[in-house]
């Protein structure tokens, strides 16, 4: 098997670009990064094909050896209708992350920070009676343990 | 004519029926009854299958006309069968619950104009992995159940839910080229993408290239079955999604990436060579996980670091390539998809009753709805590993593997097991203390719904039913637990045996290879369990 070496220098900058754009925070540029990735992929796989020969149309005149693989074409095809299909896809939810909060960042998950903020002593587990700090009313719970009577 | 060779329909027919409730879009009814009736007669299909496998062996279908290695197989053996039956029980039980919930909600949650045809897709997306023979054919069957997990993810567009489809997205497409990296590496080193090709030409290449390969496809599959390192997305956009889309995910997603590395581990590259990177990937998996489950407020994020945490056992039964134990990993990812994928129904019922998945708003819900208590109970038990459920039997083969291997890292990895199963009971303890058996009064920000003991008509029987049914089903998979065992640990001896997949695809007189590496053929322990 030979490799073109164009291809392969091209699909390395792909390669280094999609990488450096999905790291990005932006959504724009992650779905751009994506676009690229799945293109240098896609000449990965016509390199895996060897050297270009022959359109793969059998006529018995020809020799075998002339005739490009067609199974890496068949594969490039299937993979540029899927990342067609998931890049319009990605467009539309970028869409809608600008119509509902007019930004493009990707947000943070505002349950994860809150639980990573929670201190390890937790009240439900760890102390006898809490002091109740809720705005809503005091619970009969607590008031009995308050006056010293029992729980 | 073999019944084998029906295979195909369990695609087809999820494909038919989301072409047909699309175009049905406008009768709600009659796309329920296609999308009920389809997967039904599905189930069936697969049931027969799983018969025909077991009384005459592996069958293969060539697809097309074109022989393999040329052209498309798909291959029907034990475990493939039995992960086909079980996940159409499960979709099937989250079909109907899914359209329960929007009978009675009106559709708001879920259109369900958009929900049946992706549903099915999901469903197509997920038999075609799990049957197919070749290795492109598994990557376009990952994509047509993760591009249906997508719409499903972000079902309604709500804020929260495209802030987690975007994480979602853009991890599984990452992870999908991944896969398809290997697999035109794969291609460029061995010029076959047919798994039972793969199986004889990838033993003779160079073992600096062939650790390279299968080292890219378990990165590939460890994202899809959230695999400890590689785990981070799921807590994050699972629990943003409508209740029953999160079950039927949690139950098949990431059991599909699990498949496809037993698919790995056993079929493509055999032997030993990643055991002991894999076992410690798999404590990390379980511990990681199970402490952040229990660090969690909210029942939905919790049960998500559950599913992440028990992945650990089945690559842990994965990793030690012997009998005993992929018997055992087999069984355990039967009694997960069906517990865990309960356990997310039920927390959709809690919802629903309670008005809250978070447990600082729930409480007393044990003596409101004492059937919902014992629909979260059952399941909550199975999935601690409590005796006599299947949760129990998968993890007491595990370790009994586990020791049988007698490695330092196995028996650290048993001790690993161990303390997971009694973190695990002490997080479904927190849960059922919080949300069922304290005071309503006693819960920090008590959600108004808990004191009104009339609202009892707020679970519909189209929701509990299939929910129950389900329950039902995880406790017949401890009742018939000696069957199911004798089952998986066929499937095991096949799998690491090779010579009936292959066989069955490339002819009878197909060469399989010896083992690469040392000889880790362990004898199996006891069989059964």
């Amino acid at each position: 098997m030979s490799v073109n070496l164009t291809l392969l220098i091209v699909m390395g900058v792909l390669y280094a670009c999609g990488i450096y754009l999905i790291l990005e925070r932006s959504l724009t540029r992650v779905l751009l990064g994506l676009m690229l990735l799945a293109n240098a992929t896609n000449l990965l796989i016509l390199a895996t094909g060897g050297y270009a020969g022959l359109a793969p149309l059998f006529s018995k005149s020809t020799d075998p050896r002339d005739y490009n693989d067609p199974l890496p074409q068949a594969l490039i095809l299937t993979s540029i209708v899927i990342s067609f299909a998931v890049t319009a896809f990605m467009l539309g939810i970028i869409y809608r992350t600008w119509a509902l909060a007019r930004q493009d960042d990707i947000q943070d998950d505002a349950e994860d920070r809150r639980v990573a903020k929670t201190p390890s002593f937790d009240a439900e587990d760890d102390s006898v009676v809490p002091e109740e700090t809720s705005e809503f009313p005091v619970t009969a719970v607590t008031e009995a343990a308050k006056e010293g009577g029992p729980l | 004519m073999n019944i084998a060779s029906l295979a195909p329909l369990a695609v087809v027919l999820p494909i038919l029926g989301a072409a047909l409730t699309f175009a049905l879009n406008r009768n709600p009814l009659a796309q329920r009854v296609v999308s009920i009736g389809l997967l039904s007669l599905t189930l069936l299909l697969e049931c027969l299958l799983l018969a025909s496998v077991w009384t005459t062996g592996t069958a293969s279908v060539t697809l097309g006309g074109w022989q393999p290695p040329f052209g498309v197989v798909m291959v029907v053996d034990q475990f493939s069968s039995l992960m086909l039956v079980v996940s159409s029980v499960i979709s099937l039980a989250v079909l109907i619950y899914a359209t329960g919930q929007g009978m009675a909600d009106g559709d708001r949650e879920a259109p369900v104009s958009i929900f049946h045809p992706t549903y099915l897709i999901l469903v197509a997306g997920v038999s075609n992995a799990f049957l197919t023979g070749d290795l492109f054919n598994l990557y376009v069957g990952f994509e047509i159940l993760l591009t249906a997990s997508y719409v499903l993810m972000t079902l309604g567009g709500t804020g929260p839910r495209i802030r987690a489809g975007v994480t979602y997205v853009v991890v599984s497409v990452v992870s999908s080229v991944l896969f398809l990296i290997a697999i035109a590496m794969i291609y460029g080193a061995t010029g076959t993408i047919t798994m039972a090709d793969l199986a004889i030409k990838l033993a003779e290449l160079d073992p600096g290239t062939r650790n390279l390969l299968h080292v890219m496809l378990l990165v590939a599959f460890g994202i899809k079955a959230a695999v400890f390192p590689l785990s981070f997305w799921l807590p994050d956009s699972y629990p943003t999604a409508p209740a029953p889309v999160t079950a039927v995910f949690a139950g098949l997603l990431t059991k599909v990436g699990v498949y496809a590395m037993v698919r790995t581990e056993t079929l493509l590259f055999p032997g030993d060579t990643l055991n002991t990177p894999l076992m410690v990937v798999a404590l990390l998996t379980m511990l990681v996980g199970i402490l952040g489950a229990i660090a969690q407020s909210d029942i939905k994020r919790l049960l998500s670091f559950t599913l992440v945490s028990h992945i650990g056992y089945m690559v842990f039964g994965l990793a030690m390539s012997s009998v005993a134990g992929l018997a055992a990993a087999v069984f355990y990812v039967a009694h997960h998809i069906t517990v865990q994928t309960s356990l997310f129904l039920v927390t959709g019922l809690i919802e629903r009753r309670g008005g809250s998945s978070s447990m600082d708003r729930l409480g007393g819900l044990a003596k409101l709805s004492p059937l919902l208590a014992l629909l979260f109970f059952i399941p909550a038990m199975n999935l601690a590993g409590i005796p006599p459920f299947s949760g129990f039997l998968g993890k007491l083969g595990l370790l009994q593997a586990g020791i049988a291997l007698g490695t330092p890292l196995s028996m650290t990895l048993v001790v690993g097991g161990v303390v997971t199963s009694l973190l695990t009971l002490l997080a479904i303890a927190r849960v059922w203390n919080r949300a069922f058996w304290r005071k309503p009064e006693d819960a920090e920000y008590p959600a108004p719904v808990l004191k009104d003991s009339a609202a009892v008509g707020l679970l519909p029987r189209t929701m509990v039913g299939p929910t129950a049914a389900l329950v039902v089903f995880g406790v017949a998979l401890t009742v018939f637990a000696g069957p199911l065992f004798q089952l998986a640990g066929n499937s095991a001896t096949q799998m690491l045996d090779r010579t009936a997949y292959i066989h069955s695809v490339l002819g009878g007189n197909a060469k399989v290879p010896d083992i690469a590496g040392p000889d880790t053929s362990i004898p199996p322990q006891g069989g059964g369990k």
